[in-house]
């Protein structure tokens, strides 16, 4: 029952107390790349998931393997070959979704989340847990690209996962899909969680 | 006049930083000093330009002949971290004031994604040659000087500033980022 407990908590703290985003701020040149629709925003978040996954899981299972001096050129490897792999299979079946976040797929790779995780979980824990470690902090990436590509594609387009809800030529808040509303969502959604997440403690 | 359109293009329309968002990392983290944020200015400006020269020929005469286009990725990524590692082994030793102005900033390099990412995008330039892809990199880390030194110099002026408490930190730093990329949205249609 206690190891149930401890991975239960192993997965929320991705979610909400480590956010990626909100709270440590990694990962953040993705984050206000590509988040300028709903649906890209869910797109990055499962692509920069199934990296985070996958290479957790490897790493904890070669981590006795590599000498130390020479385990983030080793990282950076294994990372980088999951990300050439998602780059093949967003191309090959969802070539749309492929041409929306363009640079941002190679650029998984230099993602600090990945390597932070690798580095600080993965290379010291077993691969069950770094599994369940990265399926949190990736689902909490997911959500805040998620909730950041919605509020954006709210405001700036008056759509939602492309259903468009206001009037065809209703004056939307064109600033919100354009670069600097990727700055200016982000600092308030922030303030946002800092509030939720602190009255929740008390 | 080809060269010019990259230099305005790089530095003010497509600023690498505020519309690109490439480097965030970086320009978050370091910015909150002008003198160290001319330090990795440097740095970067150093480590893009030898990279993107390396790479645009490593893709030129090694991956597309030998059909291995789809292992760019992963060679970059090694190149650049490789190339770092070395720059900081001579500048060490060829040239120690050096060394001790950029030292500490190269290896946060290796993380910076606009390096990796202007070694890519320097591949997919109109009529590309070499020496187009290094003027490309060249005006993109002057891009990313701009952006930064001018935040840099914005936070020094915020330390003093009666920010609310909620807003203090993180929150206002970006919101300032979007001002500032707000402004640089005004050079939209300049080329």
């Amino acid at each position: 029952m206690a190891e149930t407990v401890n991975q239960t908590q192993n997965f929320l703290k991705g979610v909400v107390k480590e956010n990626p985003i909100f709270v440590m701020l990694l990962g953040m040149c993705p984050t206000l790349g590509v988040t300028s629709s709903a649906s890209n925003g869910l797109g990055m978040g499962v692509a920069t998931m199934f990296v985070l996954i996958m290479s957790n899981i490897v790493v904890s299972l070669v981590k006795n393997q590599i000498p130390s001096k020479v385990r983030i050129p080793a990282f950076i490897i294994i990372i980088a070959s999951f990300v050439t792999i998602v780059e093949m299979i967003l191309e090959a079946f969802v070539p749309f979704l492929y041409e929306q976040l363009g640079i941002f797929i190679p650029l998984i790779v230099v993602n600090c989340i990945i390597l932070g995780r690798a580095e600080a979980f993965a290379s010291k824990n077993n691969a069950i847990s770094s599994l369940i470690d990265g399926l949190g902090m990736g689902l909490g990436f997911t959500l805040a690209l998620t909730i950041l590509g919605s509020t954006r594609e709210i405001l700036g387009n008056g759509s939602l996962f492309g259903f468009k809800f206001v009037a065809e030529n209703a004056n939307t808040f064109i600033l919100f899909i354009l670069p600097p509303g990727a700055f200016i969502a982000l600092a308030y959604l922030t303030v946002l969680f800092n509030k939720i997440t602190s009255k929740t403690a008390k | 006049m080809d060269y010019i359109i990259i230099l305005i293009a790089a530095v003010f329309v497509n600023n690498i930083v505020l519309s690109q968002f490439l480097g965030i990392c970086p320009f978050l983290g370091v910015s909150n000093k002008v003198s160290t944020s001319v330090g990795m200015s440097g740095a970067v400006l150093f480590v893009m330009t030898i990279a993107t020269m390396a790479t645009y020929l490593l893709h030129q005469f090694v991956l597309v002949p030998a059909g291995l286009d789809y292992l760019r990725t992963i060679t970059f990524i090694l190149v650049i971290a490789a190339l770092v590692q070395m720059v900081e082994i001579i500048l060490k030793k060829v040239s120690p004031p050096l060394y001790q102005a950029l030292g500490v900033f190269l290896p946060l390099i290796t993380t910076n994604c606009a390096v990796l990412g202007v070694a890519i995008l320097a591949l997919g330039l109109e009529g590309g040659s070499l020496l187009k892809a290094v003027f490309f990199a060249v005006s993109n880390s002057l891009g990313f000087a701009l952006a930064l030194i001018v935040f840099a110099s914005i936070r020094e002026h915020l330390e003093l500033a009666n920010i609310p408490k909620q807003m203090k930190g993180v929150p206002i730093n970006l919101l300032v980022a979007g001002l500032l990329s707000l402004a640089f949205l005004g050079f939209t249609g300049l080329v």
